[in-house]
């Protein structure tokens, strides 16, 4: 069960949108934007009270690469592999934070919660590849030096 | 206050005129988003508070004391040179600013009126002070990205200033909505967002069902094409001319309501167009009774959840009605029955971002501009192996020679040109025979390419064109929406086949096969997006067919950038013989007896570099 306060947040957010099906999306990033996930419970609430069927609400969630069922972490990086980064090699840099951090491609978080790793297919700021980010502030020109220091980094924050 | 007539925004830009005037001495700090990730906002804070500390300098607007204005612009363009800072009126261009060069100018320039000489753009020995002296800046038309980098990209007053919204008033003050879709019909404006379908043709269209009440003014601002970000800088470099040209779109289809949708990865453009709204519906410039007149618009901002395939036009109004984003058969089309199956314009940032200049200049004006079939100007970012990367605005039909040697400065490194990617991951390749050709919708599309919004993404000789078909089909594979058959098994297979060849384990018969379902996948798919999937695949078996067969067959990749075509070697001569590199070796595929030069076995090797890396005797190579 989750706590009363993800209703009540939500409660907030679907007032704020109105009882729509066109407002099911804008809802779910704001979920997604204040705790980082989309918890499955939710959804289902959510759906009930906007009045779409809750398969319905599945099938919009699943289909969009940006909703998330499982928890991210702390700090949620995103590798930028459009092309230009691609071709300036930002595959090494991925590598590299993956190992770092004991990641791989099918586990993107870091058990201790502090770390997400996805690849992303374009940031827009293909002048300064490779790019990456951390929580939405942009990196450029990373290697995978400065990413294992920008890590070390984030890591001290925390101590 | 609101303005209410025409008077009002003459009063407005008198007033925001004015206040420009009364700054001494303007700084301007990019704030596109390349240049916010090398730092520019910091630069910004720095400038600000250099301005703060000093005595008798006040930020605030008094008369008698000298004004420091320190503004926030849009891109400028020339990212790789950020952060960028321009200093007015001396008109100085400085590139690579650091915080630490913040007290130098401001001692030299802001103080002085001193160049920092040593800031400047420098290129073979010589030194530009002046953004036009600049060569990637000076071979450009620019009229959609005319303000970025001008002038304060969230400010209403400072647009109205450079003469914004007089488009808007002539269309509402001196025009019929007829006249307007004539004008724009008339200046045979194209889609910028990769067809090329004629923009007036598709407004009266919408402006023809007259029977339906509401009509819907849609932007499809869902840059989804990697390596591509000129409608990104549009909408955080200039949201005011996007807004107005939707507003005078609205004006002559009879739409009451516009959405501008923005995917998620570009979170500045979506603050941008917000604030700019919110601006806009304060003065009264949009909502109820716009300029005084009888003609009510709003505008409404959606956000993408990542999803490429939203940039399709039906897909993309499924997703602003709240549902999967897929494409659906056609007809009816979006101009029919778009948005909530109501007759929706539906045109790209680009292209409505041209819209107040055909309107203000008309539609002589801008066909003095571009090819005849495709007047105008395009913009483009370039990227990839190329000496300046950035954003740039040329006309219609200007050669790739130009782009790339006159204003993109050549090949990075010098190195040799093999073929630029036109048109995103579902766009195709150029080569050097094409060098010559002039770019428009009509003359790329005679080369197995699209225009596409107008990414280019440079490729030199280290660049294998196998695995950019594999990368780009891995993308489209990745983004395809699942809907129809041909896109989602079409896609998967020919990736599949692209895998094996890339993996040194192809057959020459995978070639006709991966033509003959390029070929399906063209003409089947559902949507525009599937039809041109195959595009990369096409051309680049056409072009590079021999770099295909020599994976296939020799197990080389020219380029050097296949893994799988990597032979370790050891290097009998520097080996010492210390099995090091046997120690390491994860297959155990190195064998050898110690003080002696050890071998490796290329069948059981899987190329994991460990032993180069490890050798403390550099005598483990790669050969191709």
């Amino acid at each position: 069960m989750l706590d009363q306060s993800y209703y009540t947040k939500a409660d907030e957010i679907i007032a704020h949108y109105g009882r729509r099906a066109s407002s099911l999306i804008p809802i779910m990033q704001e979920i997604q934007e204040a705790y980082r996930y989309l918890p499955g419970e939710l959804l289902t609430y959510v759906a009930k009270e906007i009045g779409v069927t809750e398969a319905k609400a599945y099938s919009v969630a699943t289909f969009y690469e940006n909703f998330s069922f499982e928890p991210k972490g702390k700090y949620i990086i995103k590798v930028c592999d459009g092309t230009a980064c691609h071709v300036r090699k930002s595959i090494p840099i991925l590598e590299a934070l993956q190992k770092e951090l004991g990641l791989s491609k099918k586990k993107h978080t870091t058990d201790d919660m502090m770390f997400t790793v996805e690849t992303v297919s374009c940031l827009g700021a293909c002048g300064l590849a490779p790019t990456m980010t951390v929580n939405n502030e942009v990196h450029p020109s990373m290697t995978p030096e400065k990413a294992l220091e920008l890590i070390a980094e984030l890591r001290g924050d925390n101590v | 206050m609101t303005i209410e007539n025409r008077d009002d925004l003459l009063k407005q830009r008198e007033i925001a005129q004015k206040e420009i005037d009364s700054y001494t001495c303007r700084i301007l700090v990019c704030a596109g988003t390349g240049c916010v990730a090398s730092g520019s906002e910091k630069i910004y804070q720095k400038m600000l508070e250099l301005c703060r500390d000093m005595p008798g300098v006040s930020v605030q607007f008094e008369g008698h004391v000298p004004h420091i204005g320190t503004v926030k612009t849009g891109c400028q363009g020339v990212c790789e040179l950020g952060p960028l800072v321009r200093i007015e009126p001396y008109h100085y261009q400085y590139v690579k600013v650091q915080e630490s060069d913040c007290a130098e100018i401001f001692q030299k320039t802001v103080l002085n009126q001193q160049p920092v000489e040593r800031l400047f753009y420098r290129k073979n020995g010589e030194s530009y002070a002046t953004p036009e002296e600049i060569p990637f800046i000076a071979r450009q038309t620019r009229i959609v990205l005319e303000n970025c980098g001008k002038f304060d990209a969230e400010s209403l007053d400072e647009y109205i200033a450079s003469g914004g919204y007089d488009a808007l008033s002539k269309a509402l003050f001196d025009m019929t909505p007829q006249q307007v879709l004539d004008e724009v019909d008339e200046s045979k404006l194209r889609g910028r967002g990769g067809g090329g379908f004629p923009a007036g043709r598709k407004w009266k269209q919408v402006a023809a069902h007259t029977d339906v009440a509401e009509h819907y003014v849609v932007c499809n601002g869902d840059e989804g094409d990697p390596g591509a970000f000129m409608d990104g800088s549009v909408m955080e470099g200039d949201p005011y001319r996007l807004i107005e040209g939707m507003t005078i779109a609205a004006y002559a289809t009879g739409a009451q309501n516009g959405y501008i949708y923005v995917r998620a990865e570009y979170p500045l453009s979506v603050a941008r167009l917000r604030h700019a709204i919110r601006q806009a519906e304060d003065k009264g410039l949009l909502g109820d009774h716009i300029l005084g007149t009888d003609f009510s618009f709003h505008m409404h901002i959606n956000r993408g959840a990542g999803a490429f395939v939203c940039g399709e036009g039906s897909a993309l109004t499924a997703s602003i009605e709240g549902d999967r984003g897929m494409p659906r058969v056609k007809p009816p089309r979006t101009v029919d029955q778009g948005l909530w199956a109501k007759p929706t314009v539906l045109n790209n940032v680009e292209t409505f971002a041209n819209v107040p200049g055909i309107i203000l200049k008309g539609a002589s004006w801008f066909k003095t501009i571009g090819t005849e079939g495709s007047p105008g100007t395009k913009t483009f970012s370039i990227t990839g192996a190329i000496e300046n990367t950035g954003l740039i605005e040329v006309p219609m039909g200007t050669t790739l020679r130009e782009i790339i040697y006159d204003i993109g400065g050549g090949i990075k490194g010098g190195g040799d040109f093999k073929a630029i990617q036109i048109g995103g991951p579902s766009g195709g390749c150029l080569t050097k025979e094409h060098l010559d050709v002039g770019l428009d919708f009509d003359s790329v599309k005679k080369y197995n390419a699209i225009m596409g919004s107008g990414g280019l993404v440079v490729m030199d000789e280290n660049t294998c064109m196998v695995e950019v078909a594999r990368f780009f089909m891995s993308f489209t594979q990745r983004e395809s929406c699942g809907k129809c058959v041909p896109c989602r098994e079409g896609t998967k297979r020919m990736l599949e086949i692209l895998e094996r060849i890339v993996n040194g384990e192809g057959q020459l018969e995978d070639l006709d096969t991966l033509e003959e379902l390029a070929s399906m996948v063209k003409n089947m798919a559902l949507c525009g997006l599937g039809k041109s999937a195959p595009l990369t695949v096409i051309s680049t078996l056409k072009t590079f067919r021999k770099e295909y067969q020599e994976h296939i067959l020799e197990h080389k990749c020219a380029a050097k950038s296949c893994t799988a075509m990597r032979k370790y070697v050891i290097n009998p001569e520097f080996c010492k013989g210390c099995g090091k590199c046997a120690k390491n070796c994860p297959a155990g595929a190195i064998t050898g007896v110690r003080r002696e030069a050890y071998r490796i076995d290329p069948s059981i090797c899987f190329k994991c570099d460990a032993c180069r890396e490890n050798c403390a005797f550099d005598a483990v190579y790669v050969e191709y």
